[in-house]
């Protein structure tokens, strides 16, 4: 048995052309020039910073500011530090992101409808909204807008004013404030109740269709308790809400609250832009859905908007939403734009200003950097979420 | 006003356009008549059916069904699609609901049947077409001769008076024709009124009271089966006839 062949163990390749063994290799000299790359750039930058006289570290925060910020939805004045600049240019971000993904909603699914209308004047009147704003570089919207409006407006003096309550300048837009009195809590519970009312009986409208087969109609029943209730509270309790209205006093606007035109023009522009792509997503996911799906849906009986909601709309909603989530960054990303025109967003205040004057760039561009990286990451997990809940609809 | 005739066409013309697709159609369907509707593609027999519910508007000409005429009126158009059934060639099933949701969905919406109630039927006609097992999975994982018969069965569950069909069985593979057809013959044998629109010539001779011949957009011949595949008329009948039985 001495001279038996060992059981077949197949020759061993050399080191070298093992390709397991080579990929690790390869990887760990990679890594180490990348290690050494990052280690020389760090050691670099560090010795710079010694030479300039500048301080590495997040400890520059806690200097004062010393510069004024146009809009500002927390309490800030000059002499706060630079922490705080960062929280009034991040809310500010938040602010128009949030109002430009409202009304981009809105008015994307508005054009994308409109785009797929019989009415000739309807959806030629999309398709040139479409392609004039998605094709222009919205940069250049925002600054053509900002510089429009800016001709248009007149000086305080000469505001346009509507029925003495909103008033409209160079400097912004003034609206009524709220103020409420004591009392003005109820109103405030009545809403919540009709709220939570018009949930609850959603729920039993549904035990009711399932049950009898009939139907409520939700819709408006909804909407008279939201709005009904409130209202009906408000009067009751004798109307516990005063309004400060802006009046001229001098030069400027006492009163009320100041929209400035910066804001105005960021919204719009981001709106309108995002809105063209968005039109065409939902385009795109309402075309996907096959004429089959409506004709059989026709001829089983259901109306237009039965077949809407019941059949068309589920299965758009499919293609949509994963589109959606990619225009909410993009809007989002884009608010940085804001610079531009000197909105104090985030890049303006923070990654402008602050960084001009504390030479801390690393630090600031990275915390900077940092803020939109999870802004964004929140949107897509959220996105995702519902993306999931509407796909498990399916299977 | 209760007379026998199920549907009625007189003088119906219908163009694409400049394509003149139905010419001058007459057709008298008695109730629980089946009819078998055959023809060379593009003779206009699929949008004759088609027509009968409305999902194809004629130019011409009038169509009765049930004593209903067909008008721009959406009263008379929502009437007559409760009453009359439709089955695709593609099943048309709707993919994001379960079969036993597919099945109730009209039910419940237009008839405004309660949901057990709807669920209680849908599952009787599921076993009638032998799927009631598959009642809690989607369209997608089913194969299409099942797909086929939980679209006759979502059908049925509105109760209709006279179904369509509209090549049931020409997106199947032929294994799966057999089961769909057997539903079809069922179906029959119960009284419904039935217009198919199909090239299953054993169908035909089986089931059918009447067998019309399409060509270029007319009636060019209509007989009972056994005088329609034995004495066919008219020569272009026999032509078609000839093609389609060789194989």
């Amino acid at each position: 048995m001495a001279n038996a062949t060992p059981q077949a163990a197949p020759s061993k390749p050399s080191l070298w052309n093992d390709p397991q063994k080579r990929g690790i290799l390869i990887q760990v000299l990679v890594l180490a020039a990348i290690f050494a790359f990052f280690g020389f750039i760090f050691y670099n930058t560090l010795s710079n910073y010694a030479q300039r006289g500048i301080s590495t570290g997040f400890g520059f925060l806690n200097n004062t500011a010393g510069f004024g910020i146009s809009q500002t939805l927390i309490p800030y004045q000059e002499s706060d530090n630079y922490w705080q600049v960062f929280k009034v240019g991040l809310l500010n971000t938040l602010l128009v992101a949030g109002l430009g993904i409202v009304t981009a909603t809105i008015l994307g699914f508005i054009v994308g409808v409109a785009r797929l209308s019989k009415n000739w004047l309807l959806s030629t009147s999309a398709a040139v909204y479409i392609e004039t704003f998605r094709n222009i570089p919205v940069l250049l919207q925002i600054v053509f807008l900002y510089a429009l409006l800016l001709k248009i407006l007149p000086s305080a003096k000469e505001s346009y004013s509507f029925a003495e309550a909103v008033f409209v300048n160079k400097r912004g837009f003034y609206v009524p404030e709220p103020i409420p009195q004591a009392g003005f809590d109820w109103t405030i519970w009545a809403f919540v109740l009709a709220v939570a009312l018009v949930i609850v009986l959603r729920w039993i409208a549904r035990k009711v269709q399932e049950k009898t087969g009939q139907q409520w109609p939700m819709f408006w029943i909804g909407v008279a308790l939201i709005i009904g209730a409130p209202l009906v509270t408000y009067f009751m309790t004798g109307r516990p809400l005063e309004w400060s209205l802006p009046v001229l006093k001098g030069f400027n606007f006492q009163g009320g609250i100041r929209v400035i035109p910066e804001l105005v023009v960021l919204w719009i522009a981001l709106s309108v832009y995002t809105a063209a792509f968005i039109a065409e997503i939902v385009r795109s996911g309402i075309q996907s859905v096959s004429h089959g799906q409506t004709e059989a849906a026709n001829a089983l009986g259901l109306r237009h908007n039965q077949t809407l909601k019941l059949v068309v709309i589920p299965q758009a909603m499919r293609v949509i939403i994963p589109q959606l989530t990619s225009q909410y960054l993009n809007l989002t990303k884009n608010t940085s734009l804001a610079t531009a025109i000197a909105y104090p967003d985030l890049v303006a205040v923070f990654a402008g200003t602050t960084l001009n004057q504390s030479g801390q760039a690393i630090e600031i561009i990275f915390m900077t950097m940092m803020f939109y990286l999870s802004v964004s990451l929140l949107i897509s997990l959220f996105m995702n979420w519902y993306n999931n809940k509407m796909a498990l609809v399916e299977r | 006003m209760e007379n026998n005739v199920a549907i009625q066409l007189i003088g119906v013309n219908k163009w694409y356009g400049e394509f003149h697709v139905l010419r001058d159609v007459n057709l008298n369907v008695e109730r629980g008549e089946r009819i078998v509707i055959c023809g060379p593609s593009g003779s206009g027999k699929s949008t004759m059916i088609r027509c009968i519910n409305r999902l194809e508007e004629h130019q011409q000409g009038q169509i009765i069904v049930d004593n209903v005429e067909l008008t721009n009126d959406l009263k008379n158009i929502d009437q007559i699609r409760r009453e009359v059934g439709m089955v695709f060639q593609h099943f048309n099933l709707f993919p994001h609901l379960t079969v036993l949701e597919n099945c109730c969905l009209a039910p419940m919406w237009v008839r405004k049947v309660p949901r057990k109630e709807a669920e209680r039927v849908a599952m009787e006609y599921l076993e009638k077409v032998k799927i009631p097992h598959q009642a809690k999975k989607y369209p997608g994982q089913l194969s299409g001769g099942q797909q086929q018969r939980v679209a006759i069965a979502r059908s049925l569950c509105m109760n209709p008076r006279i179904m369509l069909f509209d090549e049931p069985t020409s997106a199947l593979d032929p294994e799966m024709i057999k089961e769909v057809l057997d539903t079809m013959i069922e179906l029959a044998e119960s009284g419904m009124t039935m217009l198919c629109v199909t090239h299953e010539m054993g169908f035909a001779k089986t089931v059918a009271d009447r067998v019309i011949f399409m060509d270029g957009g007319q009636v060019i011949e209509m007989n009972t089966p056994d005088e329609f595949f034995n004495h066919p008329q008219h020569e272009r009948t026999q032509l078609f006839l000839s093609q389609i039985l060789a194989h």
